[in-house]
């Protein structure tokens, strides 16, 4: 029951997202193509994998207001030292982002778990922190495009079975994610944690642990979405991506992710993602003012949220239905 | 023990606060923190310790403050409200638009705080009408206003607001007390006395700590959230007069991350996260400390966002420190 409900959930985005392209494609035929579809979720993917880490740590009645912050210095950071050692593989300049980005996650996780502070506390702390060292990393100058190696730039533009590395990296991301929380331990343990903390303790789980895994996971991919930023638009500076972890928060929202913790999927993620970025490429499509898209998403949000309430009242109905009936 | 002498047994009203508990308290540790920064400024730069000087510093946090202090009662009463910000930037954008039609400096006045005040109730409504949680409704908001504000004015600016309207501020009351000093101050006490002498401010303090058992003894707790998210939006709409008359001009990214910053000073205030606790004398104790550490660092030639680090260190040590602390004399004492 509760499943068909959740799924039902999903399905509605889905077909919010089949009807904003097929009301796009009557005045723009071209918008529905399979290679303009392409071409959006390609735009989207540094959105999707950042919502899914964002969705792992909701899940844990927590919050990571920092992502933005970690993606601006990681990004500043790899960015610097593909400038002072060009010669370097992509392969180094992807591990160092990974590392970098956990080294900030776990500091987050590190002050959630062994000291105890609430995470909306440490990560609004931590917000302004990484912006900050990022400033103090760089002097508060840029890293421009001519100072990238090409590889540094091209290496997500290249094709694999024609699809740009970019999207195989989302799909990637995607498929680890629907993996790790499907099927291991630990990804179970994250939603035991956020459905209900107190039984998770008499389950026999560490849940300040399990809270630090999920602000590492966290922070690994702001890390590797910092390189991904950078090498996409091409420029490194202090204000990259500036307040964009409220439009993540916003996806995971819109995506049906309830932030009371324990509730969502990587389906509902992915999809309040793509409905977030289709909206956002849409407008110039038809013709609306680009100063339309703030407003827009933030009804898209309210809406978002009253339909999933409404859900979750229904479904307690439910349960009180058949304890009355048996 | 008969019964007569537990109906004579004087039950006071609140427990007597011992000299030591009141030095060992958060306000008194803000205080030091504040002296103690105050003494570095005035040793870091020979400009500092000047009446004008101390007042333009004043201009640092004013208007921030004011909005953390309806934000420190809707903290206490277990909400938040992150649309501050936008509310003062939809409510400064409709005051330009007002003044296109010609209206004077009152009536201005009163569409911004009228503005906020509409904003406030849409966020209440949704709040306690509809049962949604205030942080994500908020984040909803805070898009949906500033949003709003974008497709009034696009990349445009509003600007030559009337005479009289500067005053608010960039007018002083008398020498170097401004106008928005003085305004903030009576607010801090209207909310001081709001939140510590009132039966109102109690009950704030009984929803955050558990709003179920206030719900059961009688408290109408969703009257009182959503009288709460008006009182946030007026006062947004408040601090945008204030702002809008200092800037003499409105662009639709105003006040861009003002609500971060009100939050943390009502944290770094001692204001509970989860609800039920603070004090409004911390928040303004708090709202000082920024003021001096955002003041002090820019005579120093120290650019802004290195200072965010401070204050984002600041606001972890604050919260981290006396929890080590506390672990520390327990573990000494086994």
């Amino acid at each position: 029951m509760l499943n068909t409900l959740l799924k039902s959930r999903e399905s509605l985005l889905a077909a919010a997202i089949i009807v904003l392209i097929a009301a796009v494609a009557t005045r723009f035929p071209g918008f529905a193509a399979p290679s303009s579809l392409a071409q959006a979720f390609n735009d989207t993917s540094i959105l999707i994998i950042l919502a899914l880490a964002q969705m792992t740590v909701i899940l844990t009645r927590s919050i990571d207001l920092s992502t933005a912050s970690n993606l601006c210095f990681t990004g500043m950071a790899v960015a610097m030292l593909n400038k002072a050692h060009p010669e370097l593989p992509i392969v180094v300049i992807i591990v160092v982002s990974l590392l970098w980005g956990l080294a900030l996650g776990a500091f987050n996780g590190l002050m959630v778990w062994k000291v105890g502070i609430p995470p909306i506390v440490v990560t609004l702390g931590t917000l302004t922190i990484y912006r900050g060292l990022t400033f103090v990393l760089s002097g508060g100058a840029w890293v421009n495009a001519d100072k990238m190696s090409p590889a540094f730039i091209e290496f997500q533009r290249q094709s694999l079975l024609g699809i740009p590395v970019l999207s195989w990296i989302a799909l990637l991301v995607i498929a680890a994610f629907w993996l790790f929380l499907r099927n291991t331990k630990t990804g179970r343990d994250i939603y035991a944690v956020g459905v209900n903390p107190t039984a998770a303790v008499y389950t026999g789980i560490d849940v300040g642990r399990t809270k630090f895994i999920a602000f590492c996971i966290s922070g690994l991919v702001s890390g590797l979405a910092g390189y991904l930023w950078i090498s996409r638009y091409v420029i490194a500076s202090v204000e990259v991506a500036n307040g964009y972890e409220l439009n993540v928060i916003a996806a995971c929202v819109i995506g049906g992710i309830s932030i009371a913790g324990g509730v969502g999927s990587v389906a509902g993620a992915m999809m309040g993602a793509l409905f977030l970025g289709l909206i956002g490429l849409a407008l110039p499509v038809i013709n609306v003012s680009p100063f339309w898209q703030l407003a827009i998403s933030g009804a898209a949000i309210l809406v978002a949220i009253i339909l999933n309430a409404r859900g979750e009242k229904t479904k307690g109905r439910l349960i009180l239905k058949r304890a009355t009936a048996a | 023990m008969s019964s007569e002498t537990i109906q004579h047994r004087h039950l006071p009203d609140r427990l007597d606060k011992p000299l030591s508990a009141a030095l060992r308290s958060w306000e008194t540790l803000l205080a030091v923190v504040a002296v103690a920064i105050f003494i570095f400024n005035s040793f870091a730069s020979p400009h500092f310790l000047n009446a004008w000087t101390l007042s333009d510093m004043t201009f640092n946090f004013t208007e921030k403050a004011i909005i953390a202090l309806p934000m420190a009662l809707l903290i206490i009463a277990g909400e938040i409200d992150l649309s501050v910000a936008a509310i003062l930037a939809l409510s400064s954008t409709l005051m330009g638009f007002a003044m296109q039609f010609g209206l004077g400096t009152p009536a201005l006045v009163c569409v911004g705080i009228i503005v906020g005040l509409i904003c406030g109730a849409f966020n209440g409504a949704l709040v306690t009408g509809l049962g949604l949680p205030s942080i994500v409704v908020t984040i909803g908001t805070m898009s949906l206003f500033r949003g709003l504000a974008f497709i009034i004015l696009g990349d445009q600016v509003y600007k030559n607001y009337p005479d009289g309207f500067e005053y608010f501020g960039q007018g002083y009351v008398a020498w170097v007390i401004s106008f928005e000093l003085v305004l903030f101050l009576a607010f801090a006490a209207l909310f001081g006395f709001l939140l510590h002498f009132t039966t109102f401010g109690r009950r704030l303090y009984f929803i955050g700590r558990n709003p179920v058992s206030a719900q059961f003894s009688g408290v109408n707790v969703k009257r009182m959230k959503f009288i709460l998210f008006c009182l946030t939006g007026v006062m947004s709409g408040v601090a945008s007069v204030l702002l809008t008359s200092r800037l003499g001009s409105t662009r639709p990214s105003i006040a861009q991350g003002f609500e971060l910053e009100a939050i943390t000073m009502v944290v770094l205030g001692g204001v509970a996260i989860t609800g039920g606790a603070g004090s409004i004398l911390g928040v303004v104790l708090a709202a000082l400390i920024m003021g001096l550490v955002t003041f002090g660092f820019g005579l120093l030639n120290v650019p802004g966002i290195v200072m965010s680090i401070f204050v984002g260190m600041l606001l972890i040590a604050v919260i981290a420190l006396p929890i080590l602390w506390k672990r520390f004399v327990w573990v000494l004492k086994k």
